[in-house]
């Protein structure tokens, strides 16, 4: 069972970069043809300072949070979770070479069929290296129970 | 910025629909590392059967990707204001995914024209997998 308990927990906050060549990869790998998302003379002509990150991206950047044993303190079992839903809210833009800071928090756990599934809902700010607020992120995480 | 003009678009009006190759295992393995998203029930046949799956299968992450594809060869970036997805249905080997959209809502925010998308992707058999919602400025 997930720890209701840590419903409002806040995940230590952390801060990357997106590198370009990342980007480049990620580009290739979903067949994008927009040359803006992997070459900087034609994202620099579109009007952009740098690579853009694609819209889906900050979700990735996630993955780079520290090492940390929330997960573990919340009861999640890595092999019974699914990605149930996940939006993001825009504020502006972010580019290759942004130090983004990610502050996540816990923002609720609740289940459907008597326990049989689930839910952690985390919410993720994001603002980048001039404080600027960029994105809202919201994942809703399934558990498979039984 | 965009050719796009709020005038012109009708509730209604579809957006170009965006067709991918069929998901194959390489597909998933380029994408857990260029997404960061290592989960092994993506990538590690084994392990998905000890999960309990039939094999590996699409990361959600890949399926909205494309659906940002669909939303950025209609718009510029710069003009999405939100996009949401729920994970309806998995996405097999195999599966060719469609990204399809329309126009439902034409409507003002925060001084802007804006107008909200339904966006879904379905396989070659006409099965939805993610469904969702975009907002975007015009």
């Amino acid at each position: 069972m997930l720890d209701k308990q840590q419903i409002g927990r806040k995940l230590p906050a952390f801060s990357v970069t997106a590198e370009a060549g990342q980007l480049r990869f990620f580009a290739r790998t979903i067949g994008e043809t927009n040359p803006i998302y992997f070459d900087e003379n034609a994202a620099r002509d579109a009007g952009h300072p740098a690579l853009p990150l694609p819209p889906t991206f900050l979700f990735s950047l996630e993955f780079l949070m520290p090492p940390s044993s929330w997960r573990d303190e919340v009861g999640i079992v890595p092999s019974r979770i699914l990605h149930g839903e996940e939006s993001f809210t825009y504020h502006r833009m972010a580019y290759a070479g942004d130090v983004l800071r990610f502050e996540m928090r816990i923002a609720d756990i609740y289940d459907k069929k008597a326990g049989a599934l689930e839910f952690l809902v985390r919410e993720t700010r994001v603002s980048n290296q001039r404080g600027e607020h960029v994105a809202d992120l919201r994942s809703v995480l399934v558990q498979r129970n039984g | 910025m965009s050719s796009i003009q709020f005038d012109k678009v009708q509730v209604g009006d579809l957006l170009p629909s965006l067709t991918l190759a069929p998901i194959n295992r390489t597909t998933l393995a380029l994408f857990a590392g260029a997404s960061n998203d290592h989960n092994p029930i993506h990538i590690d046949t084994d392990y998905a059967r000890q999960a309990r799956m039939p094999d590996v299968f699409a990361h959600g992450m890949l399926s909205m990707a494309y659906l940002g594809r669909l939303l950025t060869q209609w718009v510029d970036q710069r003009q999405i204001r939100h996009f949401g997805v729920r994970f309806v249905g998995i996405t097999h080997l195999g599966h060719q995914i469609t990204c399809s959209g329309k126009v439902v809502e034409k409507f003002e925010r925060d001084g802007e024209q804006r107008v909200k998308l339904e966006i879904h992707t379905a396989n070659q058999f006409g099965e939805t997998k993610v469904l969702g919602d975009a907002i975007v400025a015009l």
